[in-house]
């Protein structure tokens, strides 16, 4: 009895051990909910991990909250959207090699029947203020992710103070869910186009685009290492591989190939190789 | 470790600032779950006693069934409640999807059981003569119904409280129905997940200290309770 405990204890040792031996390397990918959201990921990182063997972890949450959770080194990687606060990441010394690599737009949706009569309008800022003459309901992601940081900034050209009126609703999560709260709530709301489209039919939204193409929608994403300077434990050479990756050729391609089922492609890859910041 | 120290030191200025954001939260919190709660008793509490004092077919099952949703996870609910409020749903006409309602009635089902299958223990533990002495004293069932509620009266309310102090602990279930939209149905177990995410730790702690000191004090009156039901004893 005792010989067979033994035995089995052995077996169970011998099986932690092997599996640590042969485990795969990982890296921490800290991204946006909308990139999440998407599906982007789940087409293009089987591509880069067949290629390298390195499994990517995915954390999805706000831009904000994702350069933080990379400045306190919990993660290797950031693919996050919102360049000034990436580049301001970087002079700090928290990332090291951003590269930009990917673009989409950001659109305005509101119900079908677009209470506040915007569209037609061509500028952001015009849309903005009618919603808010009217009164009409607009949910805001609340989160200080890459799509709340924009959404603030074209309030600040309006020069409307939204927070705490009660026409603005500020809930606090991911791209997906705040689509969501606008279609209960016949409200209108900032998303980047990648989510608007993979989510429209999915969750049968009844709502429409009311205003895209205005310039100021431009949506950049950008990647960057987490310092190895600063985080000695950061898979620093995997974290470059994966970004070499989505820059190169392939990886550029493999965005590109990334469509809806619509046929709509959602990302244009525009990384410029070997320029990085 | 300085940033966990840090956090603590805003934390509790947060707590003796107390602002209206803060407070505004603190009673939805309140308010949410106590309605529910109160839902949950006004209908657990006499049907418990039906079920305890009956015999009926399939009372074991019922009673199973009961102790098993006890322990009803709350996204489940969440998730239910959500496919039936929403506007593709039955009751999306309603509109009532992202509303504190929603949160009341996703509250409503977790706290039912609870109350339900522990009120239930009490009054089956409920001295067997007593339930005699009444009848032969000439009590209608209904007066008897009400005399074992008396007599198990601490064990109903531990069974309340306990109940309360699960839905004040819960987030799932409120998260997904209620939407968590600031100042209306945001309350502290989904603000503390929400600002965890954006990394702002002071107000997710201050809201934890809070919820805390709440289920501490809901947790000496229930140690209360039972002192006192057992000294009566």
């Amino acid at each position: 009895m005792r010989l067979k405990g033994f035995f089995l204890l052995t077996l169970i040792l011998l099986t932690f051990i092997v599996s640590i031996a042969f485990a795969e390397t990982r890296i921490r990918l800290v991204s946006t909910t909308s990139t999440q959201d998407s599906g982007l990921f789940e087409h293009i990182l089987p591509v880069f991990e067949k290629r390298t063997g390195i499994k990517v972890d995915v954390v999805a949450v706000g831009t904000g909250a994702a350069i933080e959770i990379g400045k306190r080194g919990d993660a290797d990687v950031a693919f996050v959207h919102a360049r000034e606060l990436e580049l301001e990441a970087v002079k700090d010394g928290y990332f090291v090699n951003r590269h930009d690599v990917m673009y989409n737009d950001f659109v305005i949706i509101g119900p079908t029947n677009d209470p506040a009569a915007i569209k037609g309008t061509k500028s952001a800022t015009e849309a903005f203020k009618k919603i808010r003459e009217g009164g009409y309901l607009f949910v805001s992601r609340g989160d200080r992710s890459g799509t709340h940081t924009k959404e603030l900034s074209l309030w600040k050209k309006t020069g409307i103070e939204p927070k705490g009126q009660k026409w603005y609703l500020e809930v606090g999560q991911g791209m997906a869910i705040t689509q969501r709260i606008a279609n209960e709530k016949r409200a209108y709301t900032l998303t980047d186009r990648g989510t608007w489209l993979a989510a429209k039919d999915r969750e049968r939204l009844e709502m429409i685009i009311v205003l895209e193409g205005d310039p100021l929608l431009f949506n950049q994403y950008g990647v960057m290492a987490v310092n190895p300077q600063k985080h000695k434990h950061i898979k620093y050479k995997e974290a470059m591989g994966f970004i070499n990756w989505l820059i190169s050729k392939e990886g550029q391609h493999t965005i590109a190939s990334f469509k809806d089922k619509h046929g709509n492609q959602l990302f244009m890859p525009n990384a410029k190789t070997g320029n990085g910041q | 470790m300085d940033f966990i120290i840090e956090g603590f030191r805003k934390a509790f200025i947060l707590i003796l600032n107390l602002d209206a954001e803060l407070l505004g939260i603190i009673l939805l919190s309140l308010k949410v779950s106590g309605t529910a709660l109160l839902i949950a008793a006004l209908i657990g509490i006499p049907l418990s006693a039906v079920i305890g004092l009956k015999n009926f077919p399939a009372k074991g099952f019922i009673i199973s069934l009961m102790n098993t949703f006890m322990g009803l996870p709350p996204v489940v609910v969440g998730l239910f409640i959500f496919m039936l409020l929403s506007r593709a749903g039955p009751f999306g006409f309603m509109e009532l999807l992202y509303t504190p309602s929603a949160m009341i009635i996703a509250q409503t089902i977790l706290a039912f059981p609870i109350v339900a299958s522990l009120c239930h223990s009490a009054i089956v533990g409920v001295n067997p003569i007593i339930k005699q002495a009444s009848m032969t004293l000439g009590a209608t069932p209904f007066q008897v119904a009400i005399t074992i509620i008396k007599e198990a009266r601490y064990g109903i309310m531990s069974g309340v409280i306990a109940a309360l102090g699960r839905l004040m602990a819960e987030v799932g279930a409120i998260l997904i129905v209620g939407g968590n939209i600031a100042g209306y149905t945001r309350v502290m177990t989904t603000t503390i997940a929400m600002e965890t995410g954006k990394g702002d730790f002071e107000l997710a702690l201050a809201l934890g200290i809070i919820l805390l000191t709440i289920s501490l004090f809901i947790n000496a009156v229930l140690y209360f309770i039972q002192k006192k039901g057992i000294v009566k004893k």
